[in-house]
């Protein structure tokens, strides 16, 4: 069932989409409460805060976070159109094609989080 | 009594509109909406509506009391009405055929999908099939529902994929069964819920649990389910 609108669904199954939203909110979760202790403890300034996030652990930690948000984005943005994008809530308008719509949505969707990863490891690791 | 009554004839309007009819309430006498409902009817007989049981088991008296889903039939007009007017308009989320009457087809589709009944092959023995008290427990809550449809179409989940998402009525029945001791096809019935619409549109809002009359509690069953589908999965 439902094979048009599951193709771009992140994981397998909706059981592996909702445990990964859940272990992907743990990682960010983790990384937030990480970034608020620095700010909590260390003497803030911006050589601590690059020096901080500079060393290998920490750029590692970034970038597992980075990649959670943009999985926990795609899932939830992914949810969002398959609610509301729908033939339904739009009447007999759109030419027919609440389909073609949701496509084009799911396409910027990942579009613009496959970019801001990308972007995002770049600075992490400082490439240029 | 002034009584909003939704008014649909697929014939002759284009448009629902909401039709004010008043009707004398009798002193000193708390009526049930129904009782209400029917006092509009003996005004305008062209008024429609399903009703059958008038004491909450049937469930086909389904509808949007001022706002609330609920069975007509065991709402007081006193609780219902607090501000002195009575709206009724029928069951969102699904095709009115005419007036306060819907289509429940849908509705009905998602519960024949979880296979709403005993599957077991062995052969039957030659009474019953026996379950002790404490397994019989497990269906308390479950088995009391009478598909009267409020749950589902409070369900915003359910509005935007009655196709795909089962909603909190089938979602309970698919617990009931998957809780059965007697029941042998917990499996193929987990594994038809494991997509990510069947169970999973389920947002917990409990929308469900607020308008069922029968005082059931489909999100708990529908939180059962997923940890089946988690334990079935480690
Ligand atoms: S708890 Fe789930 S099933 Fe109940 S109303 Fe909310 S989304 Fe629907
Ligand atoms: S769970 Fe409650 S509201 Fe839903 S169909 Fe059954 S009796 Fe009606
Ligand atoms: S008439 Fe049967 S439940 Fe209300």
């Amino acid at each position: 069932m439902a094979l048009v609108t599951n193709v771009t669904s992140f994981g397998r199954t909706g059981l592996s989409d909702f445990v990964l939203q859940r272990v992907t909110a743990l990682v960010l979760g983790a990384y937030g409460l990480c970034i608020v202790g620095f700010f909590a403890v260390a003497d803030v300034s911006h050589a601590s805060l690059a020096a901080f996030l500079a060393g290998t652990a920490m750029r590692w930690f970034s970038t597992a976070a980075v990649v959670a948000l943009g999985v926990h984005a795609w899932i939830g943005m992914w949810t969002v159109g398959t609610d509301y994008i729908r033939q339904h809530a739009f009447g007999a308008g759109l030419g027919g094609s609440a389909f073609g719509l949701r496509l084009i949505y799911q396409f910027g969707c990942v579009a613009a989080i496959v970019v801001y990863m990308a972007w995002s490891v770049t600075i992490i690791w400082g490439l240029a | 009594m002034k009584v909003s009554i939704y008014r649909f004839d697929p014939d002759a309007d284009e448009k629902a509109h909401l039709q004010d009819v008043e009707v004398e309430l009798p002193e000193g006498r708390d009526l049930m909406v129904l009782d209400v409902l029917e006092l509009a009817k003996s005004r305008d007989p062209s008024i429609a509506y399903r009703r059958s049981c008038r004491e909450g088991v049937c469930g086909s008296d389904g509808m949007n009391i001022n706002g609330k889903n609920g069975l007509a039939c065991i709402t007081p007009v006193s609780e219902a009405a607090r501000g002195g007017k009575l709206v009724l308009r029928p069951l969102p989320g699904l095709p009115v055929i005419r007036d306060l009457v819907v289509d429940m087809s849908a509705f009905f589709r998602q519960y024949e999908r979880v296979k709403p009944y005993l599957i077991n092959d062995a052969p039957p023995p030659a009474e019953e099939r026996l379950q002790s008290p404490e397994d019989r427990a497990k269906l308390d809550g479950l088995y009391e529902c009478i598909l009267c449809a409020c749950c589902s179409t409070s369900c915003p989940s359910f509005w935007w994929n009655p196709d795909k998402f089962v909603g909190p009525a089938g979602l309970l029945q698919a617990y009931r069964f998957l809780a059965d001791s007697r029941d042998t096809a917990t499996e193929e019935r987990l594994a038809d819920l494991e997509d990510p619409f069947s169970v999973f549109r389920c947002r917990g809002i409990m929308n469900c649990v607020n308008a069922c009359p029968r005082g059931l509690n489909p999100t708990r069953a529908i939180g059962k389910i997923r940890s089946m589908l988690l334990t079935e999965a480690t």
